[in-house]
């Protein structure tokens, strides 16, 4: 199958016809969907009226965006105005939104095709996409196991080949864990690289969009289709501040002199298939002459504490406009106005949900916002001291995504603090606002995938490509498919 | 400051959130809301006397833009999703009672 790139650069050279790359996907959709549950919902009609239009423009010879007729998946808590936006709620199942997210202006604007929405946790709180309330994702590797998440439908819909390229949001590791555990390329940019203008709210410090992919380039050319300036979202970065680039441009050439922090201590910690298969990279590193400095980042051990304060404090703030009034489920037994709020609430909010919203409320509560909330910003601060201490003294950190391979459907169900210790090495990352990518880097012994997580200083994504560029020319991880 | 959080300030909390709780889910959340917030007191091992809240990663400041009109939904467009409408109105239960004398 094609990468996105190739895929983009045959239809503009009218060698393939968009139309029959979409019907093709959309073919493999039918066959293989069923097992996989990637999608909560599939636009075919608008997406094959899309791939003509494309396919005309490109017979009259107009140019054509830079993911023109290309496949596209769009996780479900981004808004879309021509298909539901669920965020994989029984509260807004029946939401169409009125407008699109920037991110889908973008690709739209980009001639990309969307294909559908993809599966994630409720309201993208989740490392499994198990909290989902409307569908079971399962990860086209082994479909036993959780695609990981939140970003689980995006993640399987990528590497069960059922879209080219795919968005994702990562608030605390939900796009590079589940392209870990998926076997394909994700990237969280810095945050305010990409407009959050339409992406349903969690932990808005936090969030950030980025695309799933089959190789570092398909990243590259979806980052360059989605980054930049919004004024629509007053945390998107400006161009003065953080110029854009073609993440594309230099993607071929290798980092001179290339220095990486790794931090001994962290990576003991990880099983012993991705300890071995960070370390292996690690040695693929220094063949290609890198240097290795071993480093302490002292506040890393405190990131997930940090991280269920502060994003469980934004979260009950955020899912308080769910009210049961303006959009969303309402009550059908509500009498009153406080029932209107409180039973469409606790109707339509899945367990995972109200545990985050009792947690964030909990914690800015009377009496307890100075000894929770208010520490967990200070910690921040010194975990994102440690990272600017690391890049002082390197180009990027390399550590594991996740310190195990995918795990069972229902496996942690039960014990959510064992979910949560599970994000031990994505968390610190989205605290400190910097870039971090997953590539795959090798399998577990029953043939799961591994993925390698690089991250580098704020706005330095072509950087951090580039890095995971030679890494990935030198090995062929990326182009194992799993066994559908 | 380590503390369990008994199925009493759970019911406040719920509350609080506009939530309605099961038995159930009350006897649960108690139990696992005190283990995360056991795990979570890991932070009073750092002395943080001398440092400063960091709310955001960036340098997040005021962004002022002219005060002129530009288009926004419609009433209709955002009326569409409503669960109950009267209108051009949100329709909601009575707020007052009867007796409230508005």
């Amino acid at each position: 199958m094609d990468t996105a790139k190739q895929l983009r650069d045959k239809i503009a050279a009218g060698e393939v016809q968009s139309v029959d790359a979409v019907q093709a996907v959309f073919d493999r959709i039918e066959k293989i969907e069923p097992n996989i549950g990637a999608y909560l919902s599939l636009c075919k009609e608008q997406a094959l009226e899309k791939a003509k239009q494309v396919d005309a423009k490109i017979a009259s010879g107009e140019s054509v965006g830079a993911l023109a007729g290309v496949p596209v998946g769009v996780k479900d808590n981004m808004c879309t105005d021509f298909v539901a936006t669920t965020c994989g709620s029984k509260m807004l199942e029946k939401f169409n939104a009125p407008y699109n997210a920037h991110v889908v202006e973008k690709l739209r604007a980009a001639d990309a095709v969307i294909v559908g929405k993809c599966n994630l946790d409720e309201f993208a709180m989740g490392s499994s996409t198990e909290n989902s309330a409307l569908k079971q994702t399962v990860n086209p590797w082994d479909t036993t196991r959780v695609p990981g998440g939140s970003s689980g439908g995006s993640a399987a819909a990528v590497a069960a080949g059922l879209c080219s390229v795919s968005l994702g949001s990562d608030t605390g590791g939900s796009i590079r864990q589940p392209a870990s555990f998926c076997g394909v390329v994700g990237l969280k940019p810095t945050y305010g690289r990409v407009s959050r203008y339409g992406l349903v709210a969690y932990g808005s410090s936090l969030d950030q969009i980025g695309p799933l992919a089959r190789n570092v380039t398909d990243a590259a050319l979806t980052l360059n289709v989605i980054a930049g300036h919004d004024e629509r979202d007053s945390t998107s970065i400006s161009e003065a501040d953080a110029p854009l680039k073609d993440y594309l441009t230099d993607l071929e050439s290798p980092i001179e002199g290339l220095k990486i922090a790794v931090v001994p201590a962290l990576n003991d910690a990880a099983d012993a298939a991705v300890r071995a298969a960070t370390q292996a990279a690690l040695e693929i590193y220094q063949s290609l002459g890198a240097e290795i400095i071993e480093i302490e980042m002292p506040h890393f051990d405190y990131a997930i504490s940090t991280y269920y304060v502060i994003a469980t404090a934004e979260a009950s703030g955020n899912l308080a406009r769910y009210d049961g009034v303006h959009y969303g489920h309402r009550s059908p037994d509500a009498e009153n106005y406080v029932e209107v709020y409180s039973k469409s609430r606790s109707e339509a909010f899945g367990t995972e949900v109200k545990r985050r919203i009792m947690l964030g409320t909990y914690a800015l509560s009377s009496g307890y916002y100075d000894a929770y909330y208010l520490k967990a910003l200070k910690v921040r601060n010194l975990i994102r001291q440690d990272f600017t201490n690391a890049f002082k003294q390197a180009d990027c950190l390399m550590l594991p995504v996740s310190p195990t391979t995918a795990f069972k459907i229902g496996e942690k169900t039960d014990d959510p603090l064992q979910m949560y210790l599970a994000d031990v090495y994505t968390i610190a990352v989205n605290l400190a606002g910097v870039p971090g990518i997953s590539v795959p880097c090798g399998f577990d012994e029953k043939n799961l995938p591994i993925g390698l997580q690089i991250v580098s200083e704020p706005f330095s994504e072509d950087k951090l490509l580039r890095i995971a560029r030679m890494y990935e020319k030198e090995t062929d991880w990326h182009t194992k498919k799993p066994p559908l | 400051m380590s503390n369990k959080i008994d199925e009493a300030q759970v019911q406040l909390v719920a509350k609080l959130s506009r939530l309605e709780l099961t038995e159930n889910e009350v006897s649960q959340f108690s139990t696992q809301l005190s283990a995360i917030f056991e795990y979570i007191e890991k932070l009073n091992e750092l002395d943080t006397d001398n440092v400063e809240p960091l709310a955001h990663c960036l340098p997040v400041h005021n962004i002022f833009r002219e005060d002129v009109p530009r288009p926004s939904l419609s009433n209709e467009m955002a009326l569409a999703n409503a669960p109950d409408r009267e209108d051009e109105y949100f329709k909601v239960p009575k707020i007052l009672d009867d007796n409230s004398g508005a």
